[in-house]
């Protein structure tokens, strides 16, 4: 084995193992601590997938922006109500359905994927990120500004919320 | 991987961190001594000849302390904390060029240890990261003043970090690449080239500015205000150091820890105020660039050896600056720091890049 498959062994294995931790911990705690590691061995492997920008961007906006979010209202949350919040499965039936396809779509990309041309694809590729933005803002435009214009109302609508709550 | 590239990146690492470390721990002393300088008292002199040795003193005794964890800590987070904040604080330097290239072992090296296409946005990565060290830390330690000192610290990286992005994004279309050495190698041509596209009317500035080099600071003026300002509150430095305000917070997030475990904590805040006077350098001043250096006739090993020095002495002086500005300017309130950063930077570095996009528009 090479450094490399060293490596990607180690990041799989730290995704997992936090994944499982954030799945199976009662400790809500421990669970939000776990998904760091989750999120920053995934971007590890988008590393291995040569998805440079992907992989530091999964950093900024899910561990720099929604994570600290997250540990942020489960640090208050915890410390004021004075009971340890203890997570127990609920709605079992929708969660397989919705796991079962996930799995189903990704079982699927993972056949259809023809690895073995990755070796080719890590000499050939260079920087990503000025591609991905190209098609970004041509051939996905219309995707780009609808996420855009959800996420801008989701922003207003967390600004309202907070804002109705503090008046009454 | 050949050996030769390990073994350069193994030595290009040990440079940085030997320089970022001795530079922490002189900067703590220089710190020291500016402050007693500006209060009129004469500060430690009294380990070592002007008590250069008062660093050195300060890490035996932090590492010979015991180390006390709170009974209700959570002993593990609060264990990995001060690792989050030193790994941060070491790794966001590997994409910073310190130099141009030199000569050695037979070839052309580049003096920038991890020569990455997302220079720029690893950085921002790695900035938010690091909030997890101070949060953690003030959360696991189970003491109120902690806590405060984490929260206030996580918000205000969060909204300072916006305004920092936003503020790089000027530099990005300038020089069109997330490339930190191609950022610096942009800045390297005189002023005059791009001055030629000016309208008629402004074209007397040629004379007047054109032997100025064309760094950043210059295309970006409020930018660079904005990334400075940015860079004190994400360093946690006065004006902005709320997290560790000692007369309401005791210590702030790290009231709760003792010997190295503090001194990791204060090791990354000083190693934090390298960086980021690096990264400033490195965007807005022209790195490593002197002006007229090549004119000198130097053999290109002492070029490159000049371009060091240069990249040392540019990072010195905003760390002078770092240091004078604590110790002048009083601390802001809360609800201060959240306007500047929520109504004024905001809107300002939002305002630069629309402004940027224009005037490209219109050069080109």
């Amino acid at each position: 084995m090479d450094l490399f498959t060293i490596l990607f062994y180690v990041f799989a294995l730290i995704t997992l193992g936090a994944a499982c931790v954030v799945v199976f911990s009662r400790h809500i705690v421990r669970a939000a601590f776990a998904l760091l590691f989750a999120f920053f061995g995934v971007a590890g492997l988008y590393v291995f997938l040569l998805a440079d920008f992907i992989a530091v961007t999964q950093l900024m906006v899910y561990i720099g922006g929604i994570l600290v979010l997250i540990i942020f209202g489960v640090m208050l949350t915890q410390k004021q109500i004075n009971v340890d919040i203890k997570t127990s499965p609920v709605q079992t039936w929708p969660a397989v359905l919705i796991v079962a396809a996930l799995a189903g779509v990704l079982i699927g990309m993972f056949w259809s994927t023809d690895w073995a041309r990755m070796g080719e694809i890590s000499t050939a590729t260079t920087a990503t990120t000025p591609k991905l933005g190209e098609m970004l803002l041509t051939t996905y435009v219309l995707p780009f500004e609808v996420a855009s214009v959800i996420l801008l109302v989701a922003l207003v609508g967390s600004a309202m919320i907070a804002r109705r709550e503090r008046n009454t | 991987m050949d050996t030769t590239f390990v073994l350069l990146s193994i030595a290009k690492i040990a440079v940085v961190w030997g320089g970022v470390l001795t530079g922490a721990a002189i900067l703590v002393l220089a710190e020291r001594r500016i402050s007693a300088w500006i209060q009129n008292r004469l500060g430690p002199n009294r380990v070592g000849p002007f008590g250069l040795l008062q660093s050195a003193a300060d890490v035996v005794k932090l590492l010979f302390k015991e180390d006390i964890v709170p009974t209700a800590a959570n002993r593990f987070v609060h264990d990995f904390a001060p690792m989050i904040s030193i790994t941060v604080a070491l790794t966001t330097f590997a994409v910073i060029p310190f130099g141009d290239t030199i000569e050695a072992f037979g070839q052309n090296v580049k003096l920038i240890v991890a020569d990455v296409n997302i220079g720029m946005l690893y950085i921002l990565a790695l900035t938010g990261i690091g909030v997890y060290g101070i949060t953690l830390a003030g959360w696991s330690s189970n003491n109120k003043y902690s806590l405060l000192g984490g929260l206030r610290s996580s918000a205000q990286l969060i909204s300072y970090e916006l305004s920092m992005g936003l503020s790089i994004i000027g530099v990005i279309m300038i020089s069109g690449t997330l490339r930190l050495d191609e950022v610096v190698m942009h800045q390297t041509a005189p002023l005059a080239h791009s001055m030629q596209k000016l309208p008629s009317w402004l074209q007397w500035l040629i004379p007047v500015a054109g032997w100025l080099p064309s760094w950043n600071v210059f295309f970006q003026p409020i930018g660079f205000i904005t990334f400075v300002v940015a860079s004190f509150a994400e360093t946690n430095r006065l004006p902005f150091d709320l997290p560790e305000a000692e007369p309401e917070l005791v210590g702030g997030y790290h009231t709760e820890y003792t010997g190295m475990k503090f001194g990791l904590f204060f090791l990354s805040e000083y190693a934090n105020m390298i960086t980021s006077s690096a990264l400033i350098t490195t965007l807005f001043l022209g790195g490593w660039h002197l002006p007229f250096a090549e004119s000198w006739g130097l053999s290109p090993f002492a070029l490159s050896l000049v371009k060091i020095g240069t990249f040392f002495v540019k990072v010195t002086i905003l760390v002078v600056f770092y240091i004078i500005v604590r110790w002048t300017l009083p601390r802001f309130r809360y609800d201060q720091l959240m306007r500047l950063g929520w109504k004024v930077m905001l809107p300002l570095s939002i305002a630069n890049i629309l402004a940027t996009g224009l005037l490209l528009l219109w050069w080109s």
